[in-house]
């Protein structure tokens, strides 16, 4: 009975904000008593398999999986926390802040790296850097940018090739895209000046990156900067239009986490489905994204899970930032 | 003299638990300064750090065009990383309206001067500690207040709390344990001085009255300097009253022997019978003064000898022997014939005084309820105790009286006629009882009374 108001209650909430989903969809078909809801910036290809293994484990769920952009997602958790059980995000400053404003559930119990969670509430499950993706095409005959200051050079010596060919993410939309966009300001000056030379080129803005990838698979762009890389590598039906850069300068990775609602109503399943996401991690034929690496082992600095991340997230920050950001991408 | 002392509580006792109970209440002290004291030094840190992340924020506000801008650092939160991940709050305030952050965080006050505000507060029902600071712009036209307050939960530094409450926590549980030890070992080594004395007091002998002579802590002084004074008066006291003893024996027997040999003499001049008779009753009764004077005296001496005995490796062979070499006159004016059966080499550890005047009570009394003509047997046994038997063949003791015959003054009803005092049993069975032994009576069945002393 209190299930079913909760999955009445849940449904009316969802229905309520009249919400246009990128994807929704729904694991089993048949109904089952509970029903978890999951909230993710994750494409349902990626996350199919391990909820499928995780309805394995617990038959008598069915599992919702809604898909939007990673700034939708704080909108809308933020307006209804009790409607969702599980968040997922890639922005990890969103996710942060939703933790620190007492919106996640502090799960007990969860043996978890310190670094790859913030107050036992919100948990990284994967690495993954932001990458320049290029089309082969494009690039056949010269040689491959490997770093951001090769790619000015390149955009540099050849304008007339790259006008209105250049890709990015819509800072002022995409919260995973303003993510890798602040991140690179902090680390690199380059990265002003890279997007003062792409904005002068007539830069396409995205939300997300599979758009980015399918214009590049497609040819109406040829340089994509700040792509998922993981989104990218996974299209392997894609492989011989696009390559993939992991810039040799710097590399901004990030960690996808997850989060319990602190208002579900369903603690121990909700918790149930971050441990099997996290055991999921060990098991390649069901985890199809980059799994969690030590960035001390790896090598390579990883955006670290801490309070500093809503730094850019205040009002006045973000209000300077976006200034500077359209000043030099939006010419 | 084993009268029992009265006691009031133990000198160990009350200077073991003042010690450990000192020690307890100094650990628990210990313990609640010094988490007090690392309670303030932990939140000063934490207030440092708070105020630091204000003074960074507060700095990196501007005026520009006219808009207040506050650009602050990266670093302004990255400082208040923690390893408990605690939550981080914050607001910025132009004079009174929030320009960012968090507005659940309100300013303290709207003017409370310079320098940084810390406080306590709660928010979601959670403890945080506030840091606020304010500083003026002035722009072109106006001067605004620009007010900033970062707050932080106080996770880890409870943690770091509970880490130190618990080292605290075992450091004053090994203080107090070493303070108990230490109170073990104080006491003992103040008690045992005590113990030492008492034990060189107890281990002297009954003659020994000299005062202590070894050094004592200075505290124990008066007690032994009283204690010496007390044995030299009761020397003097001791050695007073057995002058008075041997003054006394000596006062009364002496002038009863002169008027004893004044009465014989005058028996043997007297011719009428009735006067002859009146002289023989003097005789028996000068004897049975004489007598009781003499036991009295001997009960006397034992009854002090046998608070201090005066325990000597003898052979009991030998001094029954002596006893009964020394009796034997007497026995033969009775013609009685005193039988000693004793194997050699009986060795006993006892007051020899005490010991030859209680037997030779015994052989006084047997000899003196043995008929002409008989036989007292004395048997000496080593075995299963060190017993000396005395059988006479006399009529025995009255059997309904047997209970009562060693008290003091108590003859039997069928001793009339016989010189006594009474005394004889019951100095015998003092110096028994003295040694740890007893006395038994018991008639033999072929006529006799039988005396067993075992030691």
């Amino acid at each position: 009975m209190c299930y079913l108001f909760l999955v009445i209650f849940s449904l009316w909430a969802a229905s309520g904000t009249a919400q246009d989903w990128e994807d929704e969809q729904v694991f089993p078909e048949e109904q089952a008593a509970r029903v978890l809801t999951v909230l993710s910036s994750t494409d349902t290809s990626f996350f199919a398999s391990i909820i499928e293994g995780f309805i394995a484990r617990n038959p008598s769920v069915q599992v919702r999986y809604l898909v939007t952009s990673t700034a939708e997602i704080d909108t809308v958790f933020r307006a209804s926390p009790a409607a969702f059980d599980i968040v997922i995000s890639s922005a990890m400053d969103l996710q942060i802040k939703l933790a620190n404003d007492g919106l996640a559930l502090e799960i007990e119990g969860l043996n978890y790296p310190n670094w790859a969670a913030w107050r036992r509430s919100l948990f990284a499950f994967t690495t993954e850097p932001a990458a320049i993706v290029i089309n082969r095409a494009a690039f056949a005959g010269q040689s491959v940018p490997e770093t951001r200051q090769d790619l000015i050079q390149v955009l540099r010596a050849q304008p007339e090739a790259f006008e209105d060919k250049l890709g990015t993410y819509d800072v002022r939309v995409s919260g995973v895209g303003y993510l890798f966009a602040t991140q690179d300001a902090r680390t690199s000056e380059t990265y002003w000046r890279l997007m003062e030379v792409m904005g002068s080129l007539g830069t396409r803005l995205y939300c997300c990156s599979g758009d980015m990838i399918e214009d590049l698979a497609a040819g109406r762009i040829t340089v994509a900067y700040n792509v998922l890389g993981s989104y990218a590598i996974a299209r392997t039906d894609l492989a011989d239009q696009i390559e993939v850069i992991l810039p040799a300068d710097f590399q901004t990775t990030m960690m996808r986490t997850a989060l319990v609602s602190a208002q579900t109503g369903q603690p121990e399943l909700a918790t149930a489905f971050i441990r099997h996401l996290i055991d999921a991690q060990s098991n390649e034929d069901m985890f199809p994204l980059p799994p969690l690496q030590d960035a001390a082992k790896a090598g390579q600095p990883t955006i670290t899970l801490e309070p500093a991340l809503m730094t850019y997230l205040d009002a006045l920050k973000k209000r300077t930032f976006l200034d500077e950001w359209v000043n030099a991408v939006i010419q | 003299m084993s009268e029992a002392v009265r006691v009031s509580g133990s000198l160990r006792n009350r200077l073991t638990v003042i010690l450990i109970g000192g020690a307890a209440i100094l650990a628990v002290l210990l313990f609640f300064i010094v988490r007090n004291y690392a309670a303030q030094i932990a939140q000063q840190s934490q207030d440092n750090i708070l105020g630091a992340s204000v003074t960074s924020i507060l700095g990196a506000a501007i005026i520009r065009d006219g808009a207040v801008e506050v650009d602050f650092p990266y670093a302004s939160f990255s400082m208040l990383n923690t390893d408990s991940d605690d939550r981080v709050f914050y607001a910025i305030y132009q004079d009174d309206t929030l320009l960012s952050g968090y507005e659940s965080l309100p300013l303290v006050a709207p003017d409370f001067g310079e320098g940084t505000v810390f406080r306590s507060a709660t928010i979601q029902g959670t403890t945080l500690r506030v840091a606020t600071a304010s500083r003026v712009l002035i722009g072109e036209d106006r001067r605004t207040r620009i007010s900033v307050s970062v707050a932080q939960t106080q996770d880890a530094l409870s943690g770091v709390l509970n880490r130190i409450s618990r080292n605290v926590a075992l450091f004053g549980a090994g203080f107090f344990a070493l303070a108990t030890l230490l109170a073990f070992w104080a006491t003992s080594t103040t008690i045992g001085q005590l113990k030492r004395l008492t034990t060189s007091v107890t281990r002297r002998g009954p003659q020994d009255l000299s005062p202590v002579v070894k050094p004592v802590p200075s505290e124990m002084v008066p007690l032994v300097s009283s204690l010496n004074h007390l044995m030299s008066r009761l020397d003097h006291s001791l050695s007073q009253s057995e002058d008075f003893i041997a003054e006394a024996a000596h006062r009364v027997r002496t002038p009863l022997a002169t008027v004893r040999s004044h009465a014989e003499a005058t028996l043997q001049r007297v011719g009428r019978e009735e006067n002859r008779q009146a002289l023989r009753s003097m005789v028996r009764a000068i004897d049975e003064s004489s007598r009781a004077a003499g036991q009295l005296l001997d009960h006397a001496m034992i009854t002090f000898r046998a608070d201090h005995l005066d325990r000597q490796d003898l052979d009991l062979v030998d001094l029954v022997q002596e006893l009964v070499l020394r009796l034997t006159p007497v026995a033969d004016m009775k013609d009685v014939d005193l039988r000693l059966d004793a194997a050699p080499g009986i060795r006993v550890a006892a007051d020899p005084i005490l010991l030859q005047n209680a037997i030779r009570n015994l052989i006084d009394n047997a000899l003196k309820y043995s008929p002409s003509d008989s036989t007292i047997m004395i048997r000496l046994r080593s075995a299963p105790h060190i017993q000396v038997e005395i059988c006479d063949e006399g009529p025995g003791f009255p059997p309904d009286q047997i209970g009562g015959l060693v008290a003091r003054f108590a003859r039997g009803s069928n001793a009339d006629g016989i010189i006594g005092s009474g005394l004889g049993l019951t100095i015998a069975q003092d110096v028994a009882l003295a040694h740890g032994g007893h006395i038994s009576l018991a008639n033999r069945p072929e006529g006799g009374a039988c005396v067993t002393f075992s030691l």
